[in-house]
């Protein structure tokens, strides 16, 4: 639990570092009046979308943290026999590495105010987390073919488990990217599509930075990380 | 003022139903006498704040309850009366904790004299295991578990030949000495729960776990599962009887040793097999 | 990340944008059934969740004749029993109270309190209550498949939990699984919006500190469930699969039933890990709502502020901090690393300073306070007592030795009820009678709330209260029946039979409750805005109930905090707070 622990005060400390700016020790019964009297404490100005995804990816981080807390509590029984990463798997990590540059040319077109070069980086972007959807579902069909099945070892099945649940986010931002695409093929306002396409462009940051974690994790690179965390904890 | 009064009834009824209960702890049987100590500390303490806080409130709905033309203090707060009470809180959770975390200390620390018994849980039953003249216990693997070996023994362990098997049949310990309970499972998580030991633990299967009591005084107890098991959980009883010296070997000699009990072509394998070693 | 302006969009203070964009709902459909309202939204989340409430009250009752009576009743077996127990508890925890105080209360409340014309992003807000509807569904076909509902304890402690010798073991357990992942999904979705909406949402003047507690425990509470949720969301799906593909990611070698299981070399207590970081957190997810709520039901009725506000604040975010770090307290016994105890029963015993001090200004509040002992107050008062008895008990569990011989017997049934069952449903009994004239227009009947109160109170009281000395005796929990044992004398069986009476005579008196609340619905006395003449936000719309978008043209403008009662000076003993300060107002005599 060493991993959530570490994360959660992540969390803790983002959180405490806002609370800070927001005036927790005014005695409120003092301050009658327009709040603009009283610097400090009011409704965030980011858009509400904006603030949406943030505190999704926290909660999203959450679950791939306690997913990884309990890969490596899991890996520490002798039963475990690490599997072999299919070579594929850097193939895929390419392509996704490539849809999230697509993206944040779409975002950077889209600052500049260039519809064209939005709809190419979307649709780059697109097929390549297609195409990497397709690799992770070629690379199980080359474990399951060479025996690695998802029963026959927890390694096994905590690779299928990780990678699918990536898989299933992915799949759910192809959804958001389908709409903003819509969107820009309706010939939406730029002004509109900003927002749309920058958290588009976050949330793909962030699931490439999720998956070279779980690829560290499933190729045995964060092995020693781990062992520190657990030594931190026992 | 009927509310106040209920509510006082209320703190007041508790604390008669705590001194006149006739439900109470069972007569203990073990060394953790400490162990009930610390939940007298913890009463006195959470009785005293729960009998305050509930007559203080009492008092408040007597006294400022709504009446013509009465208007509310303003008062928005107080810190140095927060910080008293805070520090005050402190000092009664540190009171309960330390000596907590003292017996825990105690409970957490098996002597070094303690002879070790083994129990093991199934659905929906106990068997216990001692060890034989060695005084250890032979390894064990769930794999190895069958018919004629309900334990699951390892038959090339030399320590397990003579350990005793007890299926079955009640266990039995010694007044006065200290055991470490050794505890597993073969299916899901029980628990060894005898109430006047105090002490207990799960059972985990793939783990084994313990605890450690010195019985003090002899007696016939019962033994539940404490943890949920299944459809028969409740079903799952045993009895633990606490021998005096002499009482106690005179059961030992009747229990049969796990070569004993092992079926014939078994045996003479197995002791083959640990003689060649 | 570039902040990049938006148009229109940002640094514009929300009370000067001329008309927001809301969702505007064109048929009976999208008004009332998938409607984007979040207070539409509440009536459902809170209606499903009273329903599904229903079964498990009805579920205690059959738990409570088989424990009061056994052997009388011969359509109880001993299976039946156990998934009595596991949907009584599954249901109550979470498909009720998390339901009810975040999806109901926060979906009523939160934009209402933040003068917000609805949550932020009202979509999604309706899916999540879909999907929680899904979610109760599954849960509740489970008792109409082969096998039944899963009688694995609420816990679902695996091995158990997937293996032959539990009850529902077939598809009861699969679409528990199932369900709670739906409710996770949708509960996820309905957070983004709790948590959005009070950060962004907030009207002009509404800052932080002037926010009614309230809000702030279901914002805490949120955030809390947010990132505890997934815990058991990664349990869950990790069950699933060892039940339905045969992983091992819990499951160790084993024998089921005589026979080597296919399983190996899992960690039971992984998932025990796993449940409980999800688990504790969720004890203070139920809680906080009903500690927030509890405040200002506390000083509306007694006409004074709430004592201490900023400690209140900063306890309620201690106390959802430090519940992060306490889960294994319900572990003490489960056979994990012994010293973890020392480091558990620390953090556990702290958590009870905050919540102490909480404790002390609800009762600081009363002191020289004008009560008005009306229903909801009577019910914060029955609160108090019920959480502070249920809070001390659970100093004697969460201090390592003590819990040892205490675990899974009836002081814990005892102490859990009294602190997480009776105690917030003392608040939200109490916040339905304080809020229904808001929501409906019309006050609920006086004189059956204050039956219902005592009834409820007393009852409850006599249920939970001497069961902890059940436990004391060794009496242990979750037993269909206790059969013989030396140590349990006939007297502990006429306790439960009392014990059992007072269950259904409480449950009973509940449909009072429910005979109250459809009666008052058509025939209540008109209630006017602000019957309680109370100075939060949401007593302050134009109309009652209020309407779509519910501030008419323009929203609120805030100008104090949430507590001015009985302010020296003022003419009426609360103000509004919306209410602009009068230029000559006298300056407040405040002690600090």
């Amino acid at each position: 639990m060493s991993a959530i622990i570490l994360f959660l005060t992540v969390i803790a400390l983002i959180a405490g570092w806002w609370l800070s700016q927001q005036r927790l020790t005014a005695k409120p019964w003092l301050e009658e009046g327009p709040a603009g009297d009283f610097p400090g404490g009011d409704a965030m100005t980011w858009p509400a979308a904006k603030i949406g995804l943030g505190v999704f990816l926290a909660v999203a981080s959450a679950l791939f943290v306690l997913f990884i807390s309990a890969y490596s509590m899991r890996m520490n029984v002798v039963d475990w026999r690490a599997l072999p990463v299919p070579r594929l798997l850097w193939l895929n990590t390419g392509v996704l590495v490539l849809s999230s540059v697509a993206l944040q040319w779409s975002y950077m077109a889209a600052r500049r105010d260039d519809a064209d070069g939005v709809m190419v980086g979307l649709l780059a972007g697109g097929v390549a987390a297609v195409i990497f959807l397709a690799g992770q579902l070629l690379a199980w069909q080359q474990l399951n073919a060479a025996g690695y099945f998802v029963a026959s070892n927890p390694a096994n099945s905590f690779f299928y488990l990780l990678t699918a649940v990536h898989g299933l986010h992915l799949t759910g931002g192809l959804v958001a990217l389908g709409r903003t695409s819509a969107k820009v093929w309706r010939g939406a306002g730029i002004a509109d599509l900003r927002l749309s396409v920058e958290l588009c462009t976050i949330y793909w940051h962030f699931l490439l930075l999720v998956w070279l974690v779980l690829l560290g994790l499933l190729t045995g690179w964060t092995d020693n990380f781990v062992d520190i965390c657990r030594q931190l904890l026992s | 003022m009927v509310v106040a009064l209920i509510l006082l009834l209320v703190a007041i009824g508790s604390v008669l139903f705590h001194l006149y209960s006739p439900w109470w702890w069972t007569p203990i049987a073990t060394n953790w006498a400490y162990i009930d100590h610390t939940i007298n500390i913890t009463f006195w303490i959470t009785g005293f704040v729960f009998v305050a806080v509930i007559a203080f409130m009492a008092y408040c709905v007597f006294r400022f309850h709504h009446k013509e033309g009465r208007r509310a203090d303003y008062n928005p707060e107080n810190k140095r009366l927060e910080w008293w009470l805070s520090v005050g809180t402190g000092v009664g959770v540190a009171a309960m904790l330390a000596p907590g975390l003292v017996v825990w200390h105690q409970f957490v620390t098996v002597p070094a004299d303690a002879t070790e018994v083994e129990v093991m849980g199934q659905q929906w039953q106990w068997s216990f295991r001692l060890p034989g003249k060695d005084g250890r216990l032979g390894t064990s693997d769930v794999r190895n578990i069958g018919s004629d070996n309900p334990m699951g023994l390892n038959r090339d362990d030399p320590h397990a030949q003579d350990d005793v098997v007890i299926e079955n049949g009640d266990l039995h310990l010694q007044v006065g000495k200290p055991v470490k309970v050794l505890l597993r499972s073969v299916d899901v998580l029980h628990d060894f729960y005898v109430p006047e030991f105090r002490a207990k633990m799960d059972m985990v299967p793939g783990a084994v776990t313990y605890f450690w009591i010195k019985p003090i005084r002899t007696g016939t107890f019962d033994v539940l599962c404490a943890e949920l098991c299944g459809a028969a959980h409740y079903q799952m009883r045993a009895k633990v009887i606490v021998d005096d010296e002499r009482e106690y070997h005179a059961w030992l000699e009747q229990q049969k040793t796990f070569a004993e009990l092992s079926a014939g072509k078994a045996v003479v394998k197995a002791t083959y097999q640990s003689g060649g070693n | 990340m570039v902040d990049i302006p938006y148009e229109g969009i940002a640094g514009i203070p929300p009370a000067e944008v001329p008309d927001v964009e809301l969702y505007h709902p064109r048929s009976w459909w999208t008004r009332y059934v998938f409607s984007q309202d979040a207070k539409v939204i509440a009536v459902q989340y809170a209606l499903t969740a009273s329903a599904i409430g229903l079964v498990a009250l009805v579920l205690s009752w059959l738990m409570r004749l088989q424990l009061g009576f056994p052997g009388t009743f011969s359509f109880i077996d001993a299976n039946q029993y156990l998934q009595f127990i596991t949907m009584h508890g599954m249901i109550m925890v979470i498909y009720l109270l998390t339901a009810l105080f975040l999806g109901g209360f926060g979906n009523y409340l939160i934009p209402l309190m933040v003068g917000a014309r609805d949550m932020v992003f009202p979509y999604v807000n309706m899916l999540s209550y879909w999907v929680y509807l899904l979610a109760v569904l599954v849960l509740a076909s489970t008792f109409f498949v082969p096998g039944g509902p899963t009688g694995a304890g609420w816990t679902l402690y695996p091995p158990q939990a997937i293996l032959s010798g539990t009850p529902g073991q077939d598809w009861g357990i699969i679409l528990m699984m199932s369900s709670l992942i739906l409710f996770i999904i949708g509960f996820t979705m309905g957070g983004l919006n709790y948590v959005v909406t009070v950060l962004q949402a907030r009207t002009r003047g509404m800052t932080l500190m002037r926010l009614p507690l309230t809000v702030w425990g279901i914002f805490t509470a949120t955030v809390m469930a947010l990132l505890a949720f997934p815990a058991l969301f990664v349990a869950s799906v990790m069950l699933l699969l060892d039940r339905l593909l045969g992983t091992s990611f819990f499951m160790p070698s084993l024998v089921e039933m005589g026979t080597l299981s296919k399983y190996g070399g899992g960690s039971p207590l992984l998932f025990q890990h796993l449940f409980w970081f999800f688990g504790h957190p969720e004890v203070y997810i139920v809680a906080l709502p009903a500690f927030g709520i509890v405040s200002d039901l506390i000083s509306t009725h007694a006409r004074k502020n709430i004592f201490g506000y900023r400690m209140m604040v900063w306890a309620i975010v201690a106390i959802g901090a430090l519940s992060f770090i306490v889960w294994a307290h319900h572990m003490y016994v489960s056979g994990m690393f012994p010293q973890f105890g020392y480091f558990f029963a620390t953090t556990t015993l702290i958590i009870a300073i905050p919540t102490a001090i909480k404790v002390y200004n609800w009762v600081l509040t009363l002191w020289r306070g004008d009560i008005h002992l009306r229903v909801p107050m009577l019910f914060a008062l029955g609160f108090i007592i019920t959480f502070v008895n249920g809070g001390l008990t659970g100093l004697f569990l969460g201090n390592v030795v003590v819990d040892v011989p205490l675990s899974d017997t009836m002081f814990v049934v005892a102490h859990f009820h009294m602190v997480m069952g009776v105690a917030p449903i003392m608040v939200v009994l109490g916040a339905i009678y304080h809020w229904y004239p808001k929501v409906t227009g019309r006050m609920l009947n006086d004189v059956l709330g204050k039956f219902h109160f005592w009834v409820t109170f007393l009852g409850a009281y006599l249920i939970f209260f001497p069961m902890h000395y059940l436990g004391l005796l060794g009496v242990p929990r979750r037993y269909f029946e206790l059969g013989d044992a030396a140590f349990i004398p006939p007297s502990a069986h006429s306790l439960n039979a009392f014990i059992s009476i007072v269950a259904l005579t409480v449950g009973f008196s509940q449909m009072v409750f429910l005979f109250n609340l459809t009666w008052s619905l058509f025939k209540g006395e008109a209630a006017g805005g602000n019957p309680w003449r109370a100075t939060t936000l949401e007593w302050q719309t134009p109309e009652t109930p209020p309407g779509h978008g519910n501030w008419g043209k323009e929203l609120p403008v805030v100008y104090r905090w949430a507590y001015d009662y009985s302010v020296p000076g003022a003419a009426e003993d609360f103000i509004p707070q919306n209410q602009p300060p009068r230029a000559t107002r006298l300056v407040q005599g405040a002690a600090s």
